[in-house]
């Protein structure tokens, strides 16, 4: 099972706002056939971040939410070239992970995306996420760090 | 240093385990050790005891409630949000570290957290996954209950069933009629029932008296047991006094599992609901022990009394006279009701007004062989086998719709429901009200109506199988039986295996 694929990457996000940025960032779901409905998505991950922001200190968004819409656990990763608002208290956020995962899903299913939020405070996996040059480093680096460890 | 610590978020997919990760590379940083349990939507692996139990200090990180926060109390504590853990796991642990140091320097204050009662939990555990959708918290919440339950069903039954066995050795036909007159308080004319005082140890019928003294004892606290942690299930350690106070009080007023499973989810929601109010430090020290148990079980049983007593009354003595009133019809269509009230609620108040009505009539019915009142009882007696032999057989057929506990309680329920115990069918329907009670109630109604169409009679209030000498037509009997078993355990099975399709057609998306 992947997590990530090439279509899950957007490298040159630029967005008004979190929810136009969120929204691009689904609609590559979207097109990878993992999200069968936008709205239905978008406003599931809008009530997660009305609970509290989602944005974290360095920099990052994780928009998220579990959602009857998404059909497997999935990552959406982009990276700004502005930074964007995310609610974080150091500043606006330029790596943006949206993390989906389906409603009722097993926890088979779920532990990967624990294993996903776990790297997410590792710095060097950041950085490497940072400096990778293209979609394709991107996905290998998700598989090799997250999915097959 | 040792600590340990809990995590937890509203999504459950995310910050549970940055805070996790946080925390434990953190302390590893500054030199401790630190294991965090994740109470996330990937499963909650529970944190080894041992390892509370060596921990210098305790950090929760969370947005939803600890679950089974009892664990770790008598520690020193830090509690913040989920957020706090990942902007700033350094510091927490800077933070933990420093009120390790201070309880070292001030031994009083581990006293005082020692002897505060909401420590030493124990290892009682819940079923519940704080990260679930409100329907399958409120079943979480009723396996939790049931689980617990169990074990008093088995016992309990198992004791009254052998209690009739031997009884039929040593007095004959007559043994379980006999044998439920003793007690342990029987005094005056009765004083020769009272098994306390009268036990042979030569004597078999002083053995059965007493075997069903213990289980009639054990059957005792089915409905308490079942409200005490569904209470508990909800509030945790809270829950336990308004939900077993307030059980207890619904099987003295004959409320039966139903009425039990009310107490359970006030007695909980009014304990989680008390536990939160923000107090004054000089109140917060008497909460625990005084407060909480209070006030919730003043709220819950109070409620539950002044509410629901008069509507229960109401409804007790409305559906008797209205079945007094139906004395002169049909047979058949009497049966159905008497078959259904008896399969509604099993030893609820229902199913008490249909049994009661049975054995008043046998009363009246003297030594007549052939009287309507004979008929009815046996009706009512076959449609109250139904129900636990249905769940013994549905368990038997298709064991992956159950959950293990239930599937031991349906070995237990075959021996059970031969000796009319319907109680062995209750933790099934504790868990799955709904789909268990509509079956039960069709399936015991055709047996009811059957057993009277077939003209079946009974001379005994119960015993089961171990009447059968009492039965008039008994191959007709078992047939009426059989029919209504066979007919309920299909709709049990048809019911459960449509939600079950319903769970897997939703994983088989998610896999996709």
């Amino acid at each position: 099972m992947s997590l990530i694929t090439t279509d899950q990457v957007v490298l040159g996000l630029d967005a008004a706002d979190r929810h136009a940025a969120t929204r691009q960032l689904a609609q590559a779901l979207v097109t990878s056939g993992r999200c069968t409905d936008l709205e239905t998505f978008l406003d599931d991950v809008r009530k997660r971040e009305e609970q509290m922001a989602t944005g974290l200190p360095g920099g990052i968004g994780i928009p998220h939410a579990r959602s009857t819409a998404i059909t497997e656990p999935s990552l959406v990763f982009g990276r700004a070239t502005q930074g964007i608002d995310w609610g974080a208290e150091d500043g606006p956020a330029t790596l943006i992970f949206l993390i989906a995962a389906p409603e009722g899903g097993g926890q088979e299913h779920m532990k990967i995306l624990a294993a996903l939020a776990r790297k997410l405070m590792r710095s060097e996996f950041r950085q490497s996420l940072q400096e990778a040059p293209d979609a394709e480093t991107v996905v290998q680096i998700v598989d090799r760090e997250v999915v097959n460890p | 240093m040792k600590f340990v610590g809990v995590t937890s978020c509203p999504t459950g997919i995310a910050h549970t385990y940055m805070a996790a990760e946080a925390l434990e590379v953190a302390a590893r940083e500054a030199g401790h050790e630190m294991v965090v349990e994740t109470q996330g939507s990937a499963g909650s692996e529970p944190l080894d005891p041992a390892l509370i139990a060596a921990a210098d200090g305790v950090i929760f990180a969370h947005d939803l409630e600890v679950n089974d926060r009892g664990r770790f109390a008598g520690k020193p504590t830090i509690d913040v949000g989920v957020k706090k853990a990942i902007s700033d796991g350094p510091g927490l642990i800077a933070l933990a570290v420093a009120a390790v140091e201070e309880w070292r320097a001030n031994p009083s204050l581990a006293a005082a957290a020692a002897a505060a009662p909401a420590g030493r939990a124990g290892g009682l555990a819940t079923k519940v996954d704080n990260t679930a959708s409100t329907a399958t918290k409120i079943r979480q919440w009723l396996m939790t209950g049931v689980s617990y339950m169990i074990p008093f069903v088995a016992a309990g039954g198992i004791l009254i069933a052998i209690s009739f066995m031997l009884a039929q050795v040593a007095l004959g036909e007559n043994g379980a009629i006999e044998i439920v007159k003793y007690s342990l308080t029987a005094t005056g004319d009765t004083a020769s029932y009272n098994i306390a005082q009268n036990f042979d140890p030569l004597s078999l019928t002083s053995w059965a008296a007493l075997l069903f003294v213990m289980g009639a004892a054990s059957f005792g606290f089915l409905v308490p047991i079942l409200s005490a942690f569904i209470a508990f299930a909800i509030a945790d350690r809270p829950g336990i006094v308004p939900g077993l106070v307030g059980g207890s009080i619904a099987a003295t007023m004959g409320a039966g599992f139903l009425g039990g499973i009310a107490t359970g989810f006030l007695g909980g929601f009014v304990a989680r609901w008390v536990s939160r109010w923000k107090v004054h430090k000089g109140v917060r020290g008497v909460m625990p022990v005084v407060v909480i148990p209070l006030l919730s079980t003043l709220i819950t049983a109070g409620l539950f009394i002044t509410v629901l007593g008069r509507p229960i009354k109401g409804l007790t003595d409305g559906l008797t006279s209205w079945l007094n009133g139906l004395s002169g019809a049909n047979l058949a269509i009497l049966g159905l009701i008497l078959g259904a009230m008896m399969g509604f609620d099993l030893g609820g108040p229902v199913n008490k007004v249909a049994y009661t009505f049975g054995t008043t009539g046998l009363a009246a019915a003297g030594a007549a062989t052939d009287a309507p009142q004979l008929k009815v009882m046996a009706a009512v007696m076959a449609a109250g086998m139904v129900a636990p032999l249905a769940m013994a057989l549905s368990t038997a057929v298709r064991p992956n719709l159950f959950t293990e506990p239930e599937l031991e309680n349906g070995k237990a329920a075959w021996l059970l429901g031969a000796s009319f115990i319907s109680e062995g069918a209750i933790p099934f329907a504790a868990a799955d009200p709904v789909r268990i009670i509509v079956s039960s109630v069709i399936g015991s109604s055709i047996t009811g109506a059957l057993a009277m169409l077939f003209g079946t009679t009974l001379r005994a209030p119960h015993g089961g199988i171990w009447v059968l000498p009492l039965i008039g037509k008994f191959a007709l009997f078992l047939v009426a039986l059989a029919v209504g078993v066979l007919v309920m355990a299909t709709i049990v099975i048809a019911l459960k295996s449509r939600e079950k399709g319903q769970i897997e057609a939703t994983r088989a998306v998610a896999t996709v």
